[in-house]
């Protein structure tokens, strides 16, 4: 393919999107409010959306009547390029919360930058997804600190989430040979820049829910290169069913 | 009051209904208009949250992205309606809370066509065509009925509904143009979903309690029986387009009537599904009372963050 390395960063933002918004939609119906369960529908929904942008443009550089389901669900495990946090699993309401916002700063902070790509296609999806992610972190922000500063019990679990979910963090700002070419040629971003400004406005935002920031060295790696979480094939499993049960069929 | 007062208030309150003026919250009411209102609405409102379920079953597994972000947003939507309904439902004096321990205590119902299993992804468009489609017909008539929160919510509801109702036409539509095995996935959903599609419109009217005193107050413009014709119809033709048939073998057009004749229902099942006893009602129940005990913590939390930052907002003040 001519343009390698611009179809790698292509999956490489919105596989994170595709995974985070398949695991929302879980939950749809299990929530702990009618609310909340309407508004993680939501997100899930703007990923799924944003997913769609980014593999149509995707699909077009690989040309050959490829579609964006053929890049969604026919991949193997080993060539879904999203980072580690976004697949980890819905174990309670703090840890959907904390992955989210965790994700979340980091995604606005991405696509703040993105829209300014040279590459007028992926700009406009970034322009396009500002507002909705500014509302995910919003609300996803807001629940952190209810969680945080909240009873005893939420703390407790508040904390555990962010402590188990802070190993992932650092992946985010990893780069991949496709990300640092991308970035030289002024298409991509290069996220090791807003590292730090990421770990302040977490930080902040932690301490203001009265939790304590983890001081981890270890971090793990992997899900850029495909290298996933156990949970990653099970996921798949259910993403991919009805496209590997029933093959080159329209639906 | 007096009871002569009462009977006055009654008959003005009967004289507002019969000149199709809608009661508000704050008017006098009599207190089975109030009740019945709580249990058709909440019932309502019920059906919607329960309805998440079997369809929230497929999210994950949709053969599509448009596909699963479209049920996303239909299952979404369910959410909301159950929103506008609760909302309505509080307004005759109950509370959310109230009306959620009535659901999982078992003592208010939800509509039985939900304690269907959704086994394949044809059931999505079966559920949109089908089950949305009776939905619709017993539906629409309530944008008019007397009580204003109630209609005024229907309104919007049936909008999105009959979206729904096209959204899984065409998913069958799509199916029976595709494979062997996509067409026979339909007609397999068709099958199942046919009979329990025809009792969502309710028991016969010899059988039906409610439907007298519905009809007086508007809750009911037809009966059970009407609708369920008007119902089958509507989709015979419909089915005949996406070349499927129609399980049931006594079905003939007849002349004389200008209606399908229709063979017996099986009111056994549906009084079993009615009765607690049907192939889901009580995974869809446990799914709720998990959903309720496992968000306590995050409800409690809330609150908790929400007194304390009233505390410090005071004291700032201060």
């Amino acid at each position: 393919m001519k343009n390698e390395n611009l179809y790698r960063y292509i999956l490489g933002i919105a596989d994170s999107s595709l995974i985070l918004g398949q695991r929302l939609g879980e939950l749809c119906g299990h929530g702990p409010s009618l609310e909340t369960d309407i508004a993680l529908t939501n997100i899930s929904l703007d990923l799924i959306g944003q997913t769609r942008s980014y593999y149509q443009y995707a699909a077009k550089l690989i040309g050959d009547g490829k579609s964006e389901d053929d890049i969604a669900f026919l991949r193997i495990e080993r060539e879904y390029l999203n980072v580690l946090l976004v697949e980890q699993p819905n174990t309670h309401f703090g840890y959907v919360m904390a992955r989210q916002f965790l994700f979340d700063v980091y995604h606005l902070m991405l696509l703040s930058e993105l829209k300014n790509s040279s590459d007028e296609t992926l700009a406009a999806i970034a322009a396009k997804g500002i507002k909705e992610v500014s509302y995910h972190k919003r609300f996803s922000g807001d629940w952190i600190k209810r969680l945080g500063d909240g009873t005893q019990e939420s703390h407790d679990k508040m904390q555990d989430a962010i402590n188990d979910l802070w190993r992932y963090t650092d992946e985010l700002f990893t780069m991949t040979e496709a990300d640092a070419e991308m970035s030289r040629n002024n298409s991509g971003v290069d996220v090791t820049r807003f590292k730090e400004a990421y770990y302040e406005e977490v930080s902040r935002l932690l301490r203001e829910a009265t939790l304590e920031v983890p001081e981890r060295k270890y971090f793990q790696y992997g899900g850029k290169k495909g290298v996933h979480t156990e949970h990653m094939g099970y996921l798949l499993a259910d993403l991919q069913y009805m496209q590997r049960a029933y093959p080159n069929m329209k639906w | 009051m007096k009871e002569k007062e009462v009977k006055n208030l009654e008959e003005i309150f009967e004289a507002r209904i019969a000149r199709d003026e809608k009661i508000e919250p704050k008017d006098w009411m009599p207190e089975k208009y109030r009740q019945t209102h709580i249990r058709q609405i909440s019932q309502h409102a019920h059906s919607e949250i329960v309805g998440m379920l079997p369809e929230g079953n497929w999210i994950t597994r949709a053969p599509s992205l448009r596909r699963k972000a479209a049920l996303l947003a239909k299952v979404q939507d369910e959410a909301g309606h159950g929103l506008y309904l609760y909302s309505a439902c509080e307004t005759l004096g109950i509370s959310r809370d109230e009306l959620y321990e009535q659901l999982h205590s078992g003592k208010a119902k939800y509509s039985s066509i939900f304690n269907y299993p959704t086994v394949t992804w044809a059931d999505m468009g079966a559920i949109g065509w089908l089950v949305d489609g009776a939905a619709i017909i017993n539906q629409v008539p309530l944008c008019n009925t007397s009580f204003g929160p109630y209609a005024r919510a229907m309104v919007r509801v049936c909008k999105e509904e009959s979206f729904h109702q096209r959204q899984g036409y065409e998913i069958m539509l799509t199916l029976c143009n595709g494979t062997e095995e996509q067409k026979e996935m339909a007609q397999d959903a068709l099958n199942r979903w046919w009979w329990p599609s025809l009792m969502m419109l309710g028991p016969t009217d010899a059988e039906s309690v409610h439907t007298e005193q519905s009809m007086k107050w508007k809750l009911k413009r037809k009966t059970n029986d009407e609708l369920r014709q008007q119902f089958i119809d509507q989709t015979v033709p419909q089915a005949d387009i996406l070349g499927l048939s129609i399980p049931d073998p006594d079905l003939k057009w007849n002349e004389e009537t200008g209606h399908y004749d229709f063979g017996e229902i099986d009111w056994d099942e549906f009084w079993q599904v009615v009765k607690g006893h049907g192939p889901c009602n009580k995974e869809r129940l446990q799914a709720r009372v998990d959903a309720w005990e496992n968000g306590e913590w995050v409800r409690d939390a809330a609150v908790a963050y929400a007194e304390k930052q009233e505390k410090k907002t005071i004291k700032e003040a201060v």
